[in-house]
């Protein structure tokens, strides 16, 4: 009946050539998208693969995108070892960025050297308040995390739009569906001149620190991961399967909505309705691309960010739809998704019935 | 190698061979059963019987030699093609839909379009000609377990098989239904019908079967005829050494209780599991109390309530007069307790992660944590130690829990748990699926654990290993407990019919 069937030991090796394999296959498929499109797809890999990376601002972007990615990523990775698949982190980014440009817009007029680290503060918490949601509606009601998480999203983006509609509107904004820019004590310090990378790379600098040693050494990462893998021998240690949903999503909720708080008080300065590039659906594809793995994330998080300025540089030179970017994100986890799935189960022919 | 065929064999296999990368688990295998004998294959777990009775049933390809079937050559290239030839095989665990009734559980293996009425008939009519009493409107998850192999074995008869392979088909029985079970065999025997029986059981084995043939290490080692045989002599064949006999010394210490349940009732989170009803029982130091029953009774539901795994009322279960009814497993464990579960693989380890990390599970109390963080040298140095002194066979502490043999997995959690000297050790099917040998070894150490003052309760569907390491037993049938009695006073006969529980004839 099966046409796959698991197989009993699957490869590690192999388990590490998946991510290669699928940026392969991504490429070759993109090829023939391109042919089909009437471009010359060397051309086009040269516009969208290297052209972003030939000046120093290019580079400097790249951090700027990967910093996010990498932050939801780290903490998407530690809830989906234990099998808890939060996917709203985009909503818990918003959220979180609610929450710091409600501290921005309040402070303005009295900011000082303390308003900027209440903005990561509140955004962290605000985050890890709309990650507790979804825990709670789990643990109490055993509502499925994976539709909770991505309808609060929307949730959270309906209150962004509200607020920047009416109660937070820049009066001088014309209208726009935005609010007021934030002062200097509200951004990040860029690191370079010109350049719109800022300190809030730390954030994913020390995350990837903090989780590589969580991962390698905790005992927490451990009873998670016994979590995920198998429930009941977590039972039969007496480990709590309710305290894993709850510091999984907590967990992910913390860092994406740190990740807002490097978003509105980085690049975009302000809340609006585009403070997140879909960085929170983005990063799920960066965690499993970089295997989970807190090291792993850090090189799969630069190659999603290129992905985003190849994007952005084709819609530039090649005059192509901005939907380019999505539409690579999602050839990527296809072919990642169906690589694993032949490493985990092998294929088997229909000879014999069951 | 040739051999020449018999031609009045039912079935002839000449030198068939399997491996698995660099397992041989098959080596050259030979085998003639005749018509209308009961022919047993004796052999450990892991010895190779059940790789060749899927190569007879087609459910597994040789890579070498012969299998002839009334002396004639054929391939069997799946179970299809075996039950065509009229060959019928009874699996240890059941394929049957509980939602669906027995006739419709037995269409369904059926080939071809199917009247159910007429089948049921049909049904009816074969089971009480083999003494085999089925109802076949009734829904399958309301049979006992022994009804069930019923269901599965009318399945077979129901193709009119020529051979009929049988794999541990008493571990689930009670004594009387192994007898049952034994009188239709012999029926089917007289009727021409060849039986290949698959078991360790030895005294089974001589009792029933005609002649057997004992696989070692997937070699034939031996051919007997097993009336002409004692149970020592099978053994030295099947394991290549005597079997040890459990040493029980008496407990020179002063007892006092651990484990007290008081009118422990909690209903099954299983919609089709048993509730407990009332059961009280107490464990003192230095003894083993033994469980006998059939699975299903309550003792998944005993079990988790004891270990903590299904929290209960607090003051239900006290471990040395605290109540700790209310605790979950770690709190518990926290306090002495140490358990060894059925399930080896996804419950008492983690089947993808090493030894190692499997010993951190719950011997983590052990000094492998220190402010959050684990030392990972200390759980390899522990799983060590235990491989060591409990002689697991393995490819060291960094061997995935999932590549052991059950067994030697078996020996692993054992060991972990009796590592941690823990004050009360709860035991459940302490040697299911494991060879003849490790089983004595992991009897003698529970005995010898409980000559140390260690208070031990054991669940077991295996009668004559309860009586041969218990101190007392009782038997849960139905969610109900028995009163315990001292081994001395039971009886086989009297403990089956109290598994058997009330509705039974």
């Amino acid at each position: 009946m099966h046409l796959l069937e698991p197989r009993a030991e699957p490869s590690r090796t192999l388990q590490w050539a998946a991510p290669p394999l699928a940026i392969l296959l991504m490429l070759l498929a993109g090829s023939v998208l391109f042919l089909l499109l009437g471009r010359d797809p060397l051309e086009a890999f040269r516009v969208f693969f290297i052209q972003p990376l030939e000046s120093g601002y290019g580079w400097s972007e790249l951090l700027l995108k990967a910093g996010p990615l990498i932050l939801i990523a780290e903490g998407l990775a530690i809830g989906f070892r234990a099998r808890i698949y939060n996917i709203g982190a985009e909503g818990q980014l918003i959220f979180g960025a609610v929450c710091a440009g409600g501290v921005a817009i309040y402070a303005q007029g009295h900011e000082g050297s303390w308003t900027l680290p209440l903005m990561v503060l509140a955004g962290g918490l605000g985050g890890m308040f709309w990650g507790a949601i979804p825990a709670l509606l789990k643990t109490r009601f055993n509502a499925e995390e994976t539709l909770t998480t991505l309808m609060l999203t929307y949730v959270a983006n309906f209150l962004l739009s509200w607020l920047v509609h009416i109660p937070w509107r820049d009066p001088q904004g014309m209208n726009f569906p935005q609010s007021v820019m934030f002062s200097d004590a509200e951004l990040f310090t860029p690191l370079f001149e010109g350049s719109r990378v800022n300190t809030s790379i730390f954030m994913a600098v020390v995350a990837v620190l903090v989780f590589w040693l969580l991962v390698k050494r905790s005992f927490l990462a451990f009873r998670l991961e016994v979590g995920g893998q198998a429930p009941t021998a977590a039972r039969y240690a007496g480990f709590s399967a309710q305290a894993t949903v709850w510091v999984s999503l907590c967990v992910s909720g913390l860092t994406a909505g740190l990740a807002g708080v490097g978003e509105v008080a980085g690049p975009i300065g302000q809340l609006n309705l585009n403070l997140s590039p879909g960085y929170g659906y983005a990063a799920i594809i960066v965690a499993y691309l970089g295997r989970l793995h807190p090291l792993g994330i850090v090189l799969s998080g630069l190659l999603m960010a290129l992905l985003y300025l190849g994007g952005e540089a084709a819609q530039m030179s090649l005059q192509l739809p901005a939907a380019i970017t999505g539409l690579f994100q999602g050839m990527l986890l296809f072919f990642l998704l169906g690589a694993d799935a032949f490493i985990e189960n092998r294929f088997r022919f229909l000879r014999r019935a069951a | 190698m040739t051999l020449a065929s018999t031609p009045d064999a039912r079935l002839q296999l000449i030198g068939i061979t399997k491996r698995y990368h660099a397992l041989v688990a098959n080596d050259q295998i030979s085998l003639t059963v005749a018509p209308g004998e009961i022919h047993a294959v004796l052999g450990e777990n892991g010895a190779g019987k059940s790789t060749l009775m899927k190569i007879i049933y087609g459910a597994v390809r040789a890579d070498a030699g012969q299998m002839l079937w009334n002396g004639r050559q054929v391939e069997v290239a799946s179970p299809e093609a075996a039950r065509r030839l009229g060959i019928g095989m009874v699996f240890q665990h059941f394929s049957l839909f509980e939602t669906l009734s027995v006739v419709e559980n037995i269409a369904l293996a059926l080939e071809g379009p199917f009247n159910l009425a007429a089948l049921a008939e049909r049904v009816r009519s074969v089971s009480t000609q083999y003494g085999l009493p089925l109802d076949p409107g009734r829904l399958v998850h309301s049979l006992s377990v022994g009804e069930r192999q019923r269901v599965e074995i009318v399945r077979c008869l129901l193709q009119n098989p020529q051979l009929l392979i049988l794999d541990e088909p008493t571990s689930v029985l009670t004594p009387q239904a192994v007898q049952k079970l034994f009188e239709t065999l012999r029926q089917l025997a007289r009727e021409g019908v060849s039986i290949l029986y698959i078991s360790h059981k030895l005294h089974e084995i001589q009792s029933l079967c005609d002649r057997a043939t004992v696989i070692r290490s997937g070699r034939v080692t031996g051919h007997a005829i097993p009336s002409q045989e004692t149970p020592a002599s099978l053994a030295r064949m099947m394991i290549g050494r005597e079997l040890p006999h459990t040493e029980m010394a008496p407990f020179t210490g002063t007892p006092h209780t651990v484990l007290q349940v008081d009118a422990l009732s909690a209903a099954s989170p299983d919609p089709f599991g048993t509730a407990l009803d009332a059961v009280s029982l107490q464990v003192q130091s230095g003894e083993i109390l033994g469980i006998a029953g059939i699975s299903g009774n309550g003792q998944n539901e005993l079990m988790a309530a004891l270990s903590g795994e299904a929290p209960v009322a607090s003051a239900a279960v006290k471990l040395e007069g605290r109540a700790i009814g209310h605790l979950d497993a770690g709190a518990r464990r926290d306090l002495g307790l140490g358990f060894v579960p059925e399930e080896r693989l996804g419950r008492g380890a983690v089947p993808a992660m090493s030894l190692s990390r499997n010993a951190l599970l719950t011997a983590h109390r052990q000094g492998m944590v220190n402010y959050g963080l684990v030392s990972y040298t200390r759980a390899a140095e522990f799983a060590r130690q235990v491989i060591a002194r409990f002689g697991v066979k393995c490819g060291g502490e960094q061997a995935l829990a999932r590549s052991l043999s059950g067994g030697n997995l078996q020996k692993f959690i054992v060991g972990r748990e009796i590592a941690q000297n823990p004050r009360l050790l709860l035991v459940s099917q302490p040697t299911w699926g494991v060879d003849v040998g490790a089983a004595a070894q992991l009897r003698q150490t529970l005995v010898d654990l409980s000559r140390q003052g260690v208070a031990i309760l054991v669940v077991s569907e295996e009668l004559e290993e309860l009586f041969e390491i218990c101190d007392r037993i009782a038997v849960l049938a139905g969610g109900r407990l028995s009163p315990p009695q001292p081994r001395a006073a039971c009886n086989a006969e009297a403990i089956g019919l109290l598994m058997a529980g009330p509705q039974a004839a």
